[in-house]
């Protein structure tokens, strides 16, 4: 520590806000294990696709089997990540704004799908929703069938993007000041009105932000998937399957090649979640 | 809270009784179904052929070293990630600099990506056919396939959980303690120690257990790395998923019971870190104001001592 506090005495000079030592120290170890663990082998992924022509990228990215697991990994993502904005946003409301018996439990237990590993929602979802299960069985006399098909891979990530909605939601909620809701009641709006006029612009941007977040996630999503999906091809086999598949055959260069493709959207939904967050944050920080 | 001006005053800012009811039932009934549910279902199809059955499932030796390598890999990989995330929080929370928010986002980059390329990476690394694969197997080093690829594996997927933790915290909490240890003449390291570690120890707990979690419950990433070998290069989830395509169902689900449970405890020391962090910054809220602004003074002179 002795050295980082002597390289911190020129930074002084410099800017009076580098009195701290340590950010010699701190920065280049920050970047060292960034490189190492995560920015050098994911270069190793962009050069493997480099030594495909554009040809054969095409043909791996997008045979037939490729495009419908692009359609259902996108749309199950999508109808997740909707639901959970309408659920999310009621859980968060209801733990932030009433009183009830057991309301620190229920809290707490909204992480659950953050804790819980991804293989033991999908093995215990597929239990609960098979035809013999504690739920199934009342579903499939009607008709409805949720596991080993579509259906389950959208439960699945309901399930697994559930936290994202509500914890990013949860704060926002509680800072919001109660008196512009009451001068909107005392200029006679109704509670409907307060709450889509007043209330909800003041959260949109978090719910963005949250449904986004629960996107990304499902998108990626492969362990709670796979036991409920069915994994049949062309109908319920989700994007991170399809390169589990191509890996298995030892196909390195197709696995490689949709691997890129499903990095470059998760970039891309990377800088959007950074660019909500950013408006979140001038949002409310706008009015004070 | 109940004097009746209050009451009535509240009541243009909430909504009607029957509002509330409705829709703290919908979200009790929801919880219950997407929440309670699968965590009951684990335990009760554990427990479906009797707790002999259950014990039975747990000693045999497959599933016993399954369990020593997911305790190997998050003890190595937990600590890895702690370095790192008090590191990355220290410098990019306390100073200013040129590209620090794009450092911020890399540092996320792992959160996006899905852990089935995260795996495929260090197959393309490591891997017979990858950068180093020719030089590993000349030197006799197996990564993938064997357990330094499950553990590297484990380390990106859980790579951002601390940092991501500490960073609003320690943004929060502002330099001024620090530099007013420092000015008392601390040294940098016992800053850190007296000043700064007892105010993020909470965040830091929550970030260090809700890793840990992840690192033993991961799933996708160590699937593509392990090669599945019994006994061998099995993590507990891997363990799981390869009883239940055997229909070995309360096997599976013992194994997986253990992974819940691990989840349950999880929850539990996050809540009690929030609830004592809360405690703690509403017990500095409530000093009177002469007090807020020595007690940054007391911290440093107990640094300096």
């Amino acid at each position: 520590m002795r050295s980082s506090s002597a390289a911190a005495a020129p930074a002084k000079r410099r800017a009076p806000a580098r009195v701290l030592p340590g950010f010699k120290i701190t920065l280049g170890y920050t970047l060292m294990y960034l490189c190492l663990i995560v920015l050098i082998p994911l270069s190793a992924l962009v050069f493997k696709t480099f030594t495909l022509t554009w040809d054969q990228f095409w043909a791996a990215v997008t045979g037939p089997r490729v495009m419908a697991s692009y359609r259902l990994t996108f749309g199950a993502s999508l109808i997740a990540a909707l639901v959970n904005v309408v659920f999310g946003l009621l859980v968060a409301w209801v733990l932030v704004r009433y009183q009830f018996f057991g309301k620190k439990v229920v809290d707490a237990l909204v992480d659950l799908p953050f804790a819980l590993p991804t293989a033991v929602a999908g093995i215990s979802l597929t239990a609960l929703l098979a035809g013999n299960g504690w739920v199934g069985q009342y579903l499939e006399p009607m008709g409805i069938q949720l596991a080993f098909n579509p259906n389950g891979i959208v439960i699945a990530l309901i399930f697994i993007g559930l936290p994202f909605v509500v914890r990013t939601v949860q704060p926002v909620l509680e800072d919001a000041e109660k008196e512009l809701e009451e001068a909107a009641t005392c200029l006679g709006a109704s509670r409907w009105q307060t709450f889509t006029r007043v209330i909800f612009p003041s959260i949109a941007p978090a719910l963005l932000t949250g449904f986004a977040m629960a996107f990304a996630r499902g998108m990626g999503e492969y362990g709670s998937v796979i036991f409920i999906a069915g994994n049949m091809p062309m109908i319920s086999e989700i994007t991170p399957l399809i390169i589990i598949g191509k890996l298995e055959q030892y196909d390195y260069a197709g696995a490689t090649a949709v691997a890129t493709v499903m990095l470059v959207i998760s970039f891309i939904l990377l800088l959007v979640i950074n660019g909500l967050q950013t408006w979140q944050r001038r949002h409310s920080g706008a009015p004070v | 809270m109940s004097s009746p001006i209050i009451r009535r005053a509240e009541a243009g800012t909430t909504e009607a009784a029957w509002v509330r009811y409705t829709l703290i039932g919908i979200t009790l009934v929801f919880l219950f179904l997407f929440l309670v549910l699968p965590l009951a279902a684990v335990f009760a199809e554990a427990m479906r052929k009797g707790f002999d059955a259950y014990c039975e499932a747990l000693k045999e030796p497959d599933a016993w070293s399954a369990i020593c390598l997911t305790l190997i890999t998050a003890l190595i990989a937990v600590p890895l990630n702690l370095v790192f995330g008090v590191a990355a929080a220290w410098c990019i929370a306390k100073y200013e600099f040129k590209g620090k928010s794009v450092l911020t986002t890399l540092v996320d980059l792992p959160f996006s990506v899905s852990p089935v390329v995260a795996g495929l990476v260090y197959v393309l690394m490591f891997g017979a056919q990858g950068w180093f694969g020719p030089w590993l197997q000349e030197h006799d080093v197996k990564v993938i396939f064997a357990v330094p690829g499950i553990v590297l594996a484990t380390v990106f997927v859980t790579f951002p959980f601390i940092a991501r933790e500490l960073i609003p915290l320690m943004q929060a909490q502002g330099n001024e303690e620090e530099q007013a240890a420092i000015v008392l003449g601390a040294t940098g390291w016992q800053t850190f120690w007296y000043v700064t570690l007892p105010n993020i120890k909470w965040g830091l707990i929550y970030g260090v257990i809700l890793c840990n979690a992840r690192a033993m419950g991961e799933f996708g990433a160590v699937s593509v790395v392990s090669g599945h070998i019994r006994g061998q290069t099995n993590t507990m989830p891997l363990h799981v998923e390869i009883l239940y395509n055997e229909y070995q169902s309360v096997a599976a689900f013992a194994v997986a019971s253990l992974l819940a449970l691990l989840a349950l405890v999880t929850l539990v020391i996050k809540s009690v870190a929030e609830w004592r962090h809360e405690r703690e910054m509403k017990a500095i809220g409530n000093l009177p104001p002469e007090n807020i602004k020595a007690a940054p003074l007391d911290l440093s002179l107990k640094a300096a001592s």
